[in-house]
């Protein structure tokens, strides 16, 4: 069908859809990122919303973005798009320094009126020439081809508009030599209760396609290279569903019930949806009164013997440590997710940013440690969240898990573990003969951990409390020296988790002299970036942290066979300054970057390069 | 299987009580022990749980499972135990500044909720663990070491608070009291739902006799009223006085006097529906009208935590998934070989 002579074969293309906040283009997106999932692509998608739900139609602030990459070796969204659309001027306007040189851009030039200019604050009538665009630009009447197309399908003007996305899609499925079939089943599970708003679509996204067959000749088409992945079955998940689904593996593999409290909080809140909606599977997903009362609600149930869960963003942490404290001194096993935004306060809700590591590690008050994990992709949320579970409850600790929004709301393909993939988890239940002599605070002394006894179980009926305790028998004291006993005991507690997480590992080129380091969601850029240096010539090893509390064993001589280590972080550099304190022979460089948006690569190759040349 | 009958002993732990000598806490917590035995749910299968305060300190005096937590937050801690372990009995301890200043908003909430809990509000009227502040159910004008002139705003009356927030179950009574104190406490166990108690207690040290004006054996008899379900509502020594209906409001009367009869003294409904009476009834302050103790209201509810219960158990049984990977694979997936 294609003609040769225009295709491009490429390992990875990037796209990008933008359009008003309700013109559908996240809908868009996903579809074609599910589309190629499904034909073997590698996927990373970045969706960019505002925070307005529905900002005034065509202005600037109300502008919506999905990026995805798909091909091989993908492991980040795309610094820039091959393809951008743009459903109106404000679309192009705000996106088009997404645009790589030598991209194309389509628009919807039935949107390009007057007014529509004015409302996106164009001053002039030649909005291309305005922005100084000399990318290619492919004029496509999308809104009146929609009309044409559904002309005979009796539904109203608003509904035949809100198909534009989707002509958009066709076009974009024709460009990159997508399955109709496989776009048209995603289509049918979206609109199953609405029959007639799915034939619409069905038949826009022909029309799309077929328009894009129609005028081929103008324009390059793409065939996009897939490599072998691991036999298994796949799905598309993003990082909030992941983590949700990790939390219920952990529950299968440790014999205990789900309990999530938790309260609405962008963008933590879909973790709360995918949980409310498993009920099917047993989990209790309860929305409280406010950020308190979630974590409250599940120290309570971790009390009463649960798996138990809150799940927030930055302020919402902030409302819940002086629960998290209750929970260090109880020694009660807790799971509590930071998804991550701009701060500080309200900050930038919609957006990633890696501001809350101290606040997770340090945020309380006394002397309160506690472990401290984060997931490096979409994908790793599901490990990572299942971690968290494991160590709160093998180890009888809080647990933060650190994700962001860039990894909570972003998606790639994943396969669906196998039923043994992932271990047994032992809860530190109190043993059956220990009854008659045991005390809440009895600990093993390898491990420092004390025991977990069920309420209901008879002859282990205990108090717990926020008040010091006896280190021997439990009871309320306020003895010095007992105190500071007990303080360090919980310290090592935590510090002990280090014997049961694994090593840090050094991808890249091992035998370099500079080390570039990450932690959590910026995985994907930082590898990325170390990976493509390499292969430019320059020797880059790349170590990157999922265990921040405690780090795992092996960091100091990791780090201290470097010449030079460079941490990356989207902050000014919290990483960094607790890793200088805990190794102060260690020399390190920073790269930082706080805007709520993710790292480019490119900025990461800039900014080694730069340290490397001194 | 002959049935295990438990005694006040049995719910007691091994700690010194450390309440202030005289202090009211120590009455209820005699008749906590007491109403648990009468209860008859084992000491294991109890759990009880309190915020902050000189009150909150009482599950370490108890031999069930017990948790001292966070000011104000002992609602919201009861909340996710009873659905995650709803087999549990479970009491919540507050003092007025724990449950309905700090601990306000998760007061109202599991009374909206209605989750089976029992939750006790031992009202002083004082912060007595930080030494004599007033709290939100001090009186206007109430001089305390942070209102040296008097405070400048009004009390929550807690009965209204309840009723605000829908509550089912409402009853109250006087620390010195101890068998209205158990009666009341069993007839909160018994209830399904949130269950308010709250106990006038006497803080000896910082607002001693607070509750005098009500409490004091010469004029309680005329200054409370004993609610009963199916009963007049009678009071005084003799019983010689009763309550009317009055226009819109209630009406205190000598029985046989200017042409009441006990015919005319209303019977009480603590399950009627309307909560109407049951308001007017709980707010009644010793002045005009006697101060109600007893079960004021006790009306049947769903609960939330037997609501979650049963919508698991339903969506389980129509979905049918045994596993985690038996949802992900009813859902969009594709198969690399």
């Amino acid at each position: 069908m294609l003609e040769k002579a225009n295709v491009k074969v490429l390992d990875k293309v990037v796209v990008r859809f933008s359009g008003d906040s309700g013109d559908g283009m996240q809908l868009a997106g996903n579809i074609f990122t599910n589309v190629s999932a499904g034909v073997g692509n590698q996927v990373s998608t970045f969706p960019d919303y505002p925070a307005e739900i529905r900002a005034p139609q065509g202005s600037l602030s109300g502008v919506s973005g999905f990026q995805v990459s798909v091909g091989t070796g993908v492991h980040t969204p795309g610094d820039q798009a091959d393809v951008l659309i743009a459903m109106n001027p404000a679309a192009l306007k705000q996106n088009v320094k997404f645009l790589k040189s030598g991209g194309v851009i389509i628009v919807d030039i039935d949107s390009f009126k007057e007014s529509d200019l004015k409302k996106a604050l164009f001053e002039t009538d030649q909005p291309f020439k305005e922005l100084g665009i000399t990318a290619q630009v492919v004029e496509v009447p999308i809104t009146s081809m929609t009309k044409a197309a559904l002309a005979e399908s009796g539904l109203d003007n608003k509904s035949v508009l809100k198909c534009r996305n989707i002509f958009a899609l066709g076009l974009v499925c024709w460009l990159f030599d997508r399955p109709l079939e496989s776009a048209l089943q995603h289509l049918k599970n979206k609109f199953a209760k609405k029959p007639a708003i799915y034939e619409a679509n069905a038949k826009v996204i022909q029309a799309g396609y077929d328009y894009g067959h129609n005028i081929h000749a103008s324009v390059s088409t793409y065939r996009i290279e897939s490599e072998a992945a691991m036999p298994g079955v796949y799905t598309d998940i993003n990082g909030n569903t992941a983590t949700a689904w990790g939390l219920i593996m952990a529950s299968e593999k440790s014999g205990r019930p789900l309990f999530l409290g938790s309260y609405p909080i962008t963008p933590a809140t879909d973790i709360l949806h995918e949980l409310a909606k498993r009920k099917d599977l047993g989990v209790k997903a309860c929305q409280m009164e406010d950020e308190i009362a979630g974590v409250c609600s599940a120290i309570g149930a971790s009390f009463a013997g649960n798996l138990a869960v809150t799940s927030t963003s930055g302020p919402g942490l902030a409302l819940k440590s002086e629960g998290i404290g209750l929970a260090v001194m109880a020694e009660l096993p807790l799971v509590v997710i930071d998804v991550q935004r701009g701060g500080p306060s309200t900050g930038l809700p919609t957006k990633t940013e890696q501001t809350d590591l101290l606040q997770a590690l340090y945020g309380r008050n006394g002397e309160s440690p506690l472990a401290v994990v984060a997931p490096a992709s979409p994908t790793d949320c599901f490990t990572m969240a299942f971690e968290a579970c494991r160590i709160a409850i093998e180890h009888m600790t809080p647990v933060v898990l650190l994700t962001d929004a860039f990894i909570g709301n972003g998606s790639s393909a994943w396969r669906v573990p196998e039923a043994d993939e992932y271990p047994e988890i032992r809860p530190h239940y109190v043993p059956e003969e220990l009854k008659g002599t045991w005390k809440a605070y009895m600990r093993d002394e390898e491990s420092k951990v004390r025991y977990w006894a069920i309420p209901g179980t008879e002859g282990f009926a205990h108090r717990l409390g926020g008040l010091e305790k006896d280190y021997t028998t439990g009871a309320i004291s306020t003895d010095a020296v007992n105190h500071e006993k007990m303080v360090y005991t919980r310290k090592e507690k935590v510090e002990r988790i280090a014997n049961d997480i694994p090593a840090l590992e050094v991808a890249c080129d091992a035998d370099a002299d500079t080390l570039l380091v990450g932690w959590g969601g910026t995985y994907g850029h930082l590898y990325t970036a170390a990976e493509e240096m390499c292969k430019a010539g320059k020797k880059v090893a790349f170590a990157h942290f999922r265990y921040i509390n405690p780090l795992p064993a092996n960091t100091a001589e990791v780090l201290a066979r470097y010449k030079r280590v460079i941490v990356a972080e989207l902050n000014t550099g919290q990483f960094a300054d607790y890793l200088q304190a805990k190794f102060p022979g260690v020399k390190i460089e920073r790269i930082n970057k706080v805007q709520g948006q993710p790292f480019l690569v490119s900025e990461i190759i800039d900014g080694v390069t730069k340290i490397m040349e001194g | 299987m002959e049935e295990v009958k438990y005694t006040a002993a049995n719910y007691k732990s091994d700690q010194s009580v450390r309440w202030c000598p005289g202090c009211g806490d120590h009455a209820i917590l005699n008749s906590l022990h007491k109403a648990m035995a009468t209860v008859g749910v084992a000491p294991h299968m109890t759990a009880v749980i309190s915020g902050i305060g000189c009150s909150s300190r009482l599950p370490y005096y108890m031999n069930t499972y017990g948790f001292h937590t966070i000011h104000g937050r002992a609602a919201a801690i009861a909340t996710g135990f009873k659905v995650a372990n709803p087999e549990m009995t479970v009491w919540q301890i507050s003092g007025d500044g724990d449950g309905l200043a700090i601990g306000g908003n998760h007061f109202i909430h599991a009374v909206r909720r209605n989750i089976d809990i029992n939750m006790l509000l031992l009202n002083n009227k004082i912060y007595g663990l930080t030494k004599g502040q007033y709290s939100p159910t001090s009186d206007r004008g109430f001089v305390s070491k942070s209102s040296p002139y008097g405070t400048t705003e009004d009390p929550f009356i807690p009965a209204e608070l309840v009723f605000g927030a829908r509550g089912n179950f409402f009853a109250r009574s006087i620390d010195v009291e101890l068998a209205t104190t158990q009666e009341v406490m069993v007839a909160a166990a018994q209830h399904k739902g949130a269950s308010v108690v709250e106990i006038l207690q006497n803080c000896v040290i910082f607002n001693n006799g607070i509750h005098n004006c009500i409490t004091d054996k010469e004029y309680r008899a005329d200054r409370t009223i004993h609610l009963r379900h199916g009963e007049k509502m009678v009071f005084g020594k003799d019983g010689e006085k009763g309550l009317v209906q009055d226009g819109f409001l209630l009406k205190a009367v000598e029985i046989g006097k200017d042409g009441y009869t006990i015919d005319d003294v209303l019977v009480h409904d603590a399950h009627c529906q309307s909560n109407f009476l049951h308001q007017q009834l709980a707010m009644m302050d010793g002045k005009e009208l006697p101060l109600a103790v007893g079960v004021i209201r006790d009306v049947e509810a769903l609960t939330y935590n037997e609501e979650i219960d049963k919508q698991v158990a339903e969506v389980k049984a129509k979905k049918g998934f045994g596993s985690l990977r038996d949802m992900i694979l009813a859902g969009e997936t594709w198969e690399v070989k």
